[in-house]
Parts: C-alpha cells; structure tokens; sequence
C-alpha cells in the first residue's frame, strides 16, 4: 500500500492519530499580518502539541509570483532532490527554485533538504479545459509523492506556502524565519502525535494545491474517508489521517462544485433528527441528498479543523464537537483556534469571542475587492 | 515562557503578575503563598495557563484578570475562585467542594463529575456541561448559568441542581440539544421553554415545588451578589424543572 | 436383507415415571415419533431433534440423545459419509438437505476483530448520545449539483428511488410456499414495525400482505410465480433472483403436495402442481440480458429500484461490476452458508464462496471503476449475530440480509428437514394443523425483540469505535483485523493482521 521510502519513519504500515492545538488569522481585508502573530499565539497553546511536529501556512506571502505554483518540497536527500527536479522540470515550466530559508534552532534537529519551486505546468501537458492545469498539478503531487523515494510535497498551492517541522511549533516558525513573511492568512498547528516518532512530511498543515488544513482530533472514519477519495484518484500517502480532509475539500468545491458551506455539511452532516424536524423544505432535501450521496465523505470521530485558503478561511468541528474550538473577530481580522487564549494572546479585547456550535463552520471570505 | 511571576505580598493578600509566566511556576507560586498564610491571592495577566487552583483543599480566595487555561479548580476542594472574564474548557473538573465564579462564558464540558460545591458563570457555557454531576451524602454540586448553554446539558446527571437562566444571546437556542440525556438523578431548572424534542429520553418535566421555589429564591440572590447583576427579569414560576423518570434507566435493556 | 441400514441419528427416551400420558407429543410432532398403546412409545428412527415435543412435554419426560452407536473411527470415512452411501445405495437419488451448510468450513467472521476507541478518540455512549443507523438502499449519484436559491442552496439532482431503512438489516427472500404464510405475516409485520423491508422469494404475495407495500421487496425469479403487474408493483422494490447462496446455478422444485389452495392462488399455478423453478432465467443466458430484464421491471414498476441477487460464486467481483453496469440499483451477495427450504445437498455443501470475501471483493471491485454510489450492496448467507452484521458492513456492505436467523427466532431448531412440509413449529411447511401453530404477531415480535437487540449491540459497537453513523463504519476495513486467518485470505479482504 505505501512504499518503501516510508521506511524511515513507519513502525507499522498505518496512519497516525494526533492530538494537537490550532490557531488561524486572517484579515478579510487582504491586509498583511506578521508571522510573528501566528508564532505568538500557537506560544501559548504549547501544550497541545509535544514537540513531535509543528507548522504553520501562510496565504499571500509569494506576491511577486502570486499566478504561479508555488510547490514547498522536503527531501531527505539529494537523490530524491534530483529524482524530483527531473520530474519538475520534465512537467512545469519552473521560473525560480530556491533553498527555503531557515535560521538554525536548537529545538529543530536533522532537517531535510527544504526547497521552493515556482511555475506552471507545461502547456504541452494539459488536456483542455478549466480545471486542466489544477488537475495536472494533483496528479504531480501524488506522483512525487508516491514515488520519489523520501520526497514529499508540503504545499502546491499559489501565493501561499507551508512550513512544518519535527518540534513544537513557535521552535518550527522561529526556524522557517515567519517574521520575515507577511500574509493575509496564517494558520499554525502543534501536534501531539501518539504512536510515532513523529516525521517532517507528518506535521500539519496538509496541503492540496489552494488548501490547507491544520486538525485536532482524530479522524475515525478514516478508512472510509481514504477509500472514497481513492476513487478519484487521491492516494493517501501521509501517513495520517489529517490529509484526507485536504483532499475532501479539494474534492467537494474545486472538482464538484460545492460551495464551501454545503462542504462543511457533508463533512461534518447534520443528524437525520435534525433534517428530519425541517421535514419538506428546500433545505432538508438538499441535506439529505447530500447525506445520501456523500455517505462515504462524513468525517467521523473528534475533530476540529482550519482550513486554510486563497479567498478565506474556515474553523469547523466534528458534529458533536468533541474537539474545542473558538472564534472571535475584532475589526476585519477573524480568529479561530482550540483556545481563548490564543487569541487573546494576539488580540487582548476581541470586539466577540463565541464557541461555535458542534458542525457549525465559522467562515472567513476575503471581501470582494481584497 | 519561564517568566518568574512578580509578587507583591501584604499580610494576607498577595498579588502575582502572571503575564507570560508558566503555569507550573504560577500554581508552585500559589501554593507557597498559601503556605506562608496567604488567603486572598488575585492574579493579573493570566492568558491561558492551566490547572489554577488544581487540587487546593484551603481555604482561600483567587482573584482571576484574565482568562486562565483549561481543567480551572480540577479536584479543586475548598477555594473560591472568581474569575473576571471569560473562562476555558474543564473549569470545577471532578471538584469536590469550593466556588467558582466566572464574570463572562465558560467553554465545554465545565462541572465534569463534581461532586460538591457550586459554579457560577455569567455568560454563555458550551457543549457537556454538567456531566454526570452527582451528590453524595450532604454534598450537593450547584452550576448556574446566566446565559445560554449547547448540546448536552447535564448528560449522565446522577445528582445536584443545575440552573440554566438562558439571559442574552438572542441568536442562540436557550439550550442544546439532548439535554439530560441519560440523567438519573438531580434536577435541572431552565427559565422559559424547552422543546420535548431537545430533551433526553431519560427526562420529565415535573411541577414547581416550594421546595424548589425556595432553592431558586437562595440561589439567584447569591448568584446576584456575586456576579452583580440585576435578576430582575427572571421571574420563578416561568423555571421548567427536569426530573429524570428513573434512578436506573437502563434497567430493562439486557438480557440474560 | 435388512430394509434400512441407516441407523438413527437420534435416540427420544420417554421416561415413563415422569410421563403423564398427555400426548401432547404425538399431537406436537410433525414426523410422527410417537405413539400410544398402554404407554407413550418413540419410534428413534424418525426423529430430527427439532425439540418440539421437549418443549412441548408439561413434564419434562423426554430426552433426546444423539445415538451413541460406535462405529470404527476413519478420518477419511466419516459416519456421515458412509450413511450418505448407505442412503444412495438404497435409493437412488440426490440426497436433499434443507437449511444452509452444515460442513466445518472456515467461518471469516469468526477470524476479524473490531476496533475501539482509547484516549485518542473518544468512544461515544450510544444510551445517551445520537447514534445513527439509517441506511439507504439504491443508486446514489457521483455528485450533488445545486444551484443557489433563497439565500441559500436547492439541490438538482436528489437521489431518487432510494428505499430508507432504520437498521442496515433486511429479512432475506423466503418463499410462501417453502415457508408458511404465518411467517410471512411476521415477517412483513416485523418490518413494519423496524423500519425496514422483508422479501417476498419467489413465491408471490398473499393478498393479505398487499397492506404492508411500503416494507416488501417483491422478487422475480425463473419460476415467475405470482409474477404479475399488480404484484411487481406491491412493493418498494423488485428482485430479480438470479441465484441462491445454498444452491447457485440450480433450480427449485416445490412438491406439489405444498401446493395448496393459498399457494396456488398466490403462486398463480393449480392445485397440487408442482413448482418448478428453472435453473437460470431463460430470457438472461448473458449479461445484456440481465440489463434487458432490469429495465423491462423498471418500466412496469415506474423506476423503482431493482435489486439482483446472486450466489457468491468464485468470479462474484466480475460479475457484480456487470450488474452495476448493467442498470442495478442493489446487489444482493447470498453466501454459500444462506439457507434454503430444500436442495441437493452437494450443491449446498460444496458451491459457492463465503459472503465476507465476496463482499470485500465486490466492494473494491466497484470502487476500483469508481461506481460504487451507483449500488448498494447487501450481504446476506451465513449472518448470525450483530458482530457479523458490523463485520460485513466494515468489509463494504451496505446493509445485510438475514433470513435463518429470523426462523430461529421463531422456534426453528436447524433440523434441516424443510423439505419434508413436517416442520413441527409451523415454519416451512403448508400443512394447515402445522401452519397454526405459528402465531404471526407472537413471532413477529420474537423478530422484533432480536432485530432491536442486534441494533443496540450494533449501536454500542459503532459507540466503541468512535463514530455515530453507520457510514462511517461502511467500508472503514481500517477498523478490522484479522486473527488466524491465512495471509491470502487477509490480503484478498483488504484487512491487517491483529497486531499491525
């Protein structure tokens, strides 16, 4: 099922279930908000996570190549480094690739090989139509990812990156300099993983071409969730089972169309008890088409998630919601994360703070113009 | 994060500045406090750290500014601790006697087991609270909450009182869903109306007592003086009381 | 020369202290055990151990007793084979056997193992917590579409003709004619009363259960018994059964000494004919045949779904892709352990694949073409507790179909004489002083009392696991182990070892 270069890192063939703190910003304004922030609040949540991995994302840092590819790429050696770069160059045309810039940090040992690639894929490549270069682009990723030896794809999306590391995550932020980058978005994670040594490509976020998701909880419907996306055509490679609500998102709204509100339904669905009580309405009906026809995509079991893109960002939890979540806002800046204090870290008089309700999503759009 | 706290003792009061301190040196701090006589410790700047007042069996008062982490007053057996502003999830964890006074909302699962003592929260609470709250011998566990509550209220409830007041917060349900779900002892107030359908299986609507009037009459005055409102608006005889039908509600489900 | 060399299965002592001439044992057993003179007597040779006159005895006076008669141990030649030959050699003919089969074959759901949650995810408390098992039978499509309206969404293309169900059980087709009307009554009265549906087999429906349309899936077999329009459209779906578990690739042969006045009137067949079912359908000798058949139902029933039933045979995934693909909206899976009123018994001991591989490779054949929205599944043939109901549902099932399980719970002890028309507890037999002793309300809330039980266990077991829907269970092998299941085995179910 998974291939050999896992090796290194897997005790036993199987996904790792995590326990974790999250924190997310962003300004629907569009305006740039420090890296500093996103480090300063997941600080105080440091003991949701136990060192074994932390990231952060970040949305609007690549202004100067916002309609390019921005592929963020881990090897764990210059092997795997030129397998990939081969494939790259074979696919995309790359305008720039650079070493991603770190600063040494006592609390981050043994660091892969940490590169940024950015470009489009080749015109030659596409078959026609909208969606043809976003496609081509998935395909990519799970091809590096499944069979590049010790190779992995953080991020693939435009204007945006990931950063994640083995460490707590203000040591992981400190390490990839996010003071140095400013962003619309962020969204950051420590992770508590509990069966593994805990591995770089096994931090949070998990992302898919515009979409990132940082998580806590664990997904127990996971072995469901896997083999529906595998039928089009995702292969879950990570290791864990946060990357599976990456590719329900990606599957949902990009490729079938949903808006992002009906998504956080199927994702998190609303009980029949509750569908039922509306009876015959437009909406009960909509609700159980979706129930009936995404059985497969309702992610079961604890959970509570940021999901990071382009035009905005969303905080959801399980549907009874056995993971904490809150959110505030204060001005154009919408915050989410697992604790109040998080926020009131980096935001000490919210104008509102609220838990949202079980299955409830809490949205951020970008407006209109931003 | 290892800040020293700034301390300023007299006689017995003392005032710490928690401003990113952490919380093992926080709660070491309070407890030196405590030992060297101290009972009445307020704490300013506190953002986030966990298990103030773990464990405490003196007693002694807490002054919170700020909003402290999870599992606040866990095990907790004595203190009383007011907290002015909002508060996160686990406050009163398994807390066997003492009370905690919260000014803004608290978050999920507050009152988990707690077997005595009383809880009082100004604002909103989230998801569980109240679960598998029970009495024991003349312990008698009280949460109030003046404003609104989510999804399994008193779950597994075995004993003591919950109020639930329901103030503010229009664009919100007075309580969640599946509330009582499971209850086989104690009693839940809720001021105004709650649909059948919310409510657990295990939970009936009884008639106002004068016991009960009594009780609610001791409750709201305290709960009044000690989060200075005005409960001018919350009249007795429009409290629902929720009993459970049963001390053993599964008693029929097994066979042999 | 002796007549019978056969010797008693069987040894039914009567002990006369006890004994208080009642006869309620000669009234009660339907193979004529007992008799009178002067003292209660047993003929040992025709008992099947069906306990009816045990439970029936107010002084608990008789004991049955498998016949200790030694014969000389043979690990190749066990007892039960010398009698076969015994058997043939005094008559010829194929030895028929009733029930599902009985050999020592290794049971898959005996060797899988459940997850449960443990401080990394919580288990949810089904007592007190929602927990849901609703389950929908039927074609589903790929996608939602919705377009926006009102401020909010309306949905294009709803899921049509999906049967709901409240439990992810059905009650597998029984014949009328092979089972007593008494059982079908409870049967349809039980589904009504759990949410869910029965199916008629291939014997049509009695009038009197025309009320209960909105739980019966009408089936259509080669026989074409009671195959009619207004019959087609008395229930939620259609049938059409191409094989049976306990005996794939044969027909049926109802005597006609079953064909009574109901019966014929039911099966639409005269009196005291018998009952022939073809061994394939002879209008689908392939599969666009199949697709032919389908949608000639489709158009006489306006597009409800049509389910096709078949015996897991060795190529099931090939064959359960054509019927996708061939315009079902269910596959009914009936392992080689699914019972039957009568068959040979080689064909039913010896043909035919477990359900639980069957299910598994059918399952991920169709996720492998990316159809799997397009049917249900139901797995059905050798389900005998709620722990095979979760088992089949990790391995892909969508719900499962329980018929032997259902007799039993109406008093029917596995004797596996269907076939005689004795059936001394009034099941499958037509014999009018037999029938009656079924009360269908009484069994139909025997049936209901065991469906509820398993759907409370079912409930705690989806508890343990951390999930509140059966969804999330559907397909999830990630929740299964295997233990002392072979490597092939466990690799062809897509299932780790315990352990890993």
């Amino acid at each position: 099922m998974f291939g050999d270069q896992y090796s290194k890192w897997v005790v036993d063939r199987c996904h790792v279930p995590a326990a974790c703190g999250l924190s997310g910003v962003m300004s629907r304004d569009g305006r740039p908000v420090s890296g500093e922030t996103i480090i300063e609040s997941m600080r105080v949540i440091h003991d949701r996570g136990n060192g074994l991995g932390g990231g952060f994302a970040g949305y609007g840092i690549y202004p100067a190549f916002k309609d390019l590819y921005a592929m963020h790429i881990m090897f764990e050696d210059e092997a795997g480094k030129a397998a990939c770069e081969e494939l790259l160059t074979e696919n995309m045309e790359l305008q720039a690739g650079e070493e991603i810039p770190v600063q040494p940090n006592p609390g981050i040992t043994d660091p892969p090989l940490l590169w940024r690639y950015f470009g489009v894929p080749r015109g030659e490549k596409l078959a026609a139509g909208d969606g043809a270069a976003d496609d081509f682009m998935v395909r990519l990723v799970m091809r590096i990812n499944t069979t590049v030896p010790g190779t992995f794809v953080f991020s693939s999306g435009k204007n945006m990156g990931v950063f994640k590391a083995v460490g707590f995550a203000e040591d992981v932020g400190e390490f990839y300099r996010l003071p140095d980058y400013e962003a619309y978005t962020w969204i950051g994670h420590g992770r508590f993983p509990t069966n593994t040594p805990g591995w770089w490509g096994g931090a949070h976020p998990f992302n898919i071409l515009d979409w990132c998701v940082v998580h806590n909880g664990e997904i127990s419907s996971y072995g469901i969730n896997k083999r529906y996306l595998e039928m089009f055509g995702y292969e879950c490679t990570l290791l864990t089972d946060t990357e599976v609500m990456a590719y329900l998102f990606d599957l949902l709204i990009r490729r079938h169309g949903l808006p992002l509100e009906l998504a956080c339904k199927v994702i998190a669905a609303p009980f029949w008890k509750e569908i039922d009580s509306d009876e015959d309405t437009e909406e009960a009906g909509l609700y159980r088409a979706l129930r009936i026809t995404y059985a497969s995509a309702l992610v079961n079991g604890p959970f509570a998630v940021i999901v990071g893109h382009s035009r905005g960002m969303i905080g959801l939890n399980d549907r009874i919601k056995l993971r904490p979540l809150v959110a505030a806002v204060k001005d154009d800046l919408l915050y989410v994360s697992s604790e109040e204090s998080a926020i009131r870290q980096i935001c000490p008089r919210p104008d509102r703070v609220w838990a949202p309700d079980a299955g409830e999503p809490v949205i951020g759009e970008l407006r209109g113009d931003a | 994060m290892a800040r020293a706290p700034q301390i300023k003792q007299e006689e017995a009061c003392a005032r710490l500045d928690a401003t990113g301190v952490y919380y093992r040196e926080l709660n070491q701090n309070v407890r030196e406090l405590m030992a060297s006589g101290c009972r009445d410790i307020v704490l300013d700047g506190v953002n986030g750290q966990r298990y103030i007042a773990d464990g405490l069996m003196e007693a002694v008062k807490i002054t919170i500014n700020g909003v402290p982490g999870n599992d606040l007053g866990a095990f907790m057996d004595g203190p009383v601790l007011l907290v002015n502003d909002n508060a996160q999830d686990g406050v009163g964890n398994t807390m066997n006697s003492g009370k905690i006074v919260v000014k803004g909302h608290a978050g999920d699962v507050i009152g988990y087991g707690m077997r005595g003592g009383k809880i009082f929260v100004g604002g909103d609470v989230g998801f569980r609270v109240g679960i598998h709250m029970k009495s024991y011998r003349e312990q008698v566990p009280v949460i109030v909450v003046g404003g609104r509550a989510g999804d399994f209220f008193g779950e597994y409830m075995a004993g003591g009182l919950m109020v639930l007041l329901g103030r503010g917060g229009a664009d919100r349900p007075l309580v969640g869903d599946y509330l009582g779900t499971g209850m086989h002892g104690g009693t839940i107030y809720v001021h105004g109306e709650v649909a059948e359908s919310q409510m657990g299986g295990e939970v009936r609507r009884f008639d106002l007592e004068d016991s009960d009037r009594e009780f609610l009459r001791g409750i709201l005055a305290e709960f009044s003086a000690d989060l200075e409102t005005d409960l001018a608006d919350i009249e007795e005889d429009a409290f629902m009381k929720l009993r459970p039908f049963s001390h053993r509600p599964y008693g029929n489900m097994y066979c042999y | 020369m002796p007549g019978n060399m056969v010797t008693s299965e069987f040894l039914v002592d009567v002990d006369h202290q006890r004994c208080r001439r009642c006869k309620r044992c000669i009234l009660n057993c339907g193979f004529g055990v007992f008799d009178f003179q002067s003292m209660t007597t047993a003929d040992s040779s025709k008992c099947v151990a069906c306990h009816r006159c045990v439970v029936f005895c107010p002084e608990e006076a008789i004991t049955i007793r498998r016949n200790p008669l030694a014969f000389r141990e043979h690990s190749s030649w066990d007892v039960d084979k010398r009698k076969a030959v015994w058997k043939q050699a005094q008559s010829p003919g194929m030895i028929l056997t009733g029930m599902g089969n009985d050999l020592p074959w290794l049971n898959v759901f005996d060797h899988l193992l459940i997850d449960a949650c443990q401080v990394t995810n919580p288990s949810i408390d089904p007592l007190r917590e929602p927990m849901e098992l609703r389950t929908f039978l039927g074609r589903k499509p790929d996608r939602v579409e919705v377009v926006p309206s009102d401020g909010g969404y309306r949905v294009q293309n709803p899921p049509e003709n999906n049967i709901e169900l409240d439990i992810p059980l059905i009650f597998s087709g029984m014949s009328y004619g092979s089972v007593s009307l008494n059982v079908h009554k409870a049967l349809a009265i039980a589904a009504e009363k759990l949410g869910t549906v029965m199916n008629t087999g291939e014997g049509g429906l009695h009038q009197e259960l025309y009320p209960y349309r909105d739980h019966i899936i009408v089936q259509c077999a080669s026989g074409r018994f009671g195959v009619h329009s207004d019959y087609l459209n008395a229930g939620v779906a259609v049938e059409i059964k191409i094989g049976q578990g306990a005996k794939p690739g044969i027909g049926g042969h109802l005597p006609g000494e079953k064909i009574g006045r109901e019966v014929s009137g039911t099966r639409m067949i005269p009196v005291g004919t018998d009952a022939l079912s073809p061994a394939p359908h002879h209008d689908i000798y392939s599969i666009e045949d199949l697709r032919q058949l389908i949608y000639a139902l489709k158009e006489a029933t306006g597009y409800k779904p049509i389910s096709v039933k078949i015996a897991t045979v060795h190529n099931v995934a090939a064959i359960a892709s054509g019927i996708a693909r061939a315009g079902a909206d269910i596959i009914y899976l009936d392992g080689f352990r699914g019972g039957t009123g009568a068959s040979p018994a080689v064909i039913r001991d010896h043909v035919g694949i477990p359900v639980e591989i069957a299910v598994a490779v059918v399952d991920a054949q169709l996720r492998s073409e990316g159809i799997r929205n397009w049917v249900s599944i139901i797995a059905a043939g050798g389900v005998r507790s709620s722990a095979d109901v979760a088992k089949a549902i990790a391995l892909g099932a969508d719900a499962v179909g329980v018929g032997t399980a259902a007799l039993i719970a109406m008093g029917c002890r596995l004797c596996q004489k269907c076939y005689t028309g004795n059936c001394s507890w009034g099941i499958a037999t037509q014999k009018p002083e037999l029938v009656g002793r079924l009360d269908p309300d009484w069994a139909a809330e025997r049936l209901v009392n065991l469906v509820n039980s398993w759907s409370l266990e079912l409930k705690e077991v989806l508890g343990a696991l951390g999930v509140n829907a059966i969804e999330s269970l559907r397909g999830n092998r990630e929740r299964l182990r295997s233990l002392g299941l072979d490597a092939a085995t466990t690799e062809i179910i897509d299932v780790k070892p315990a352990g890993r």
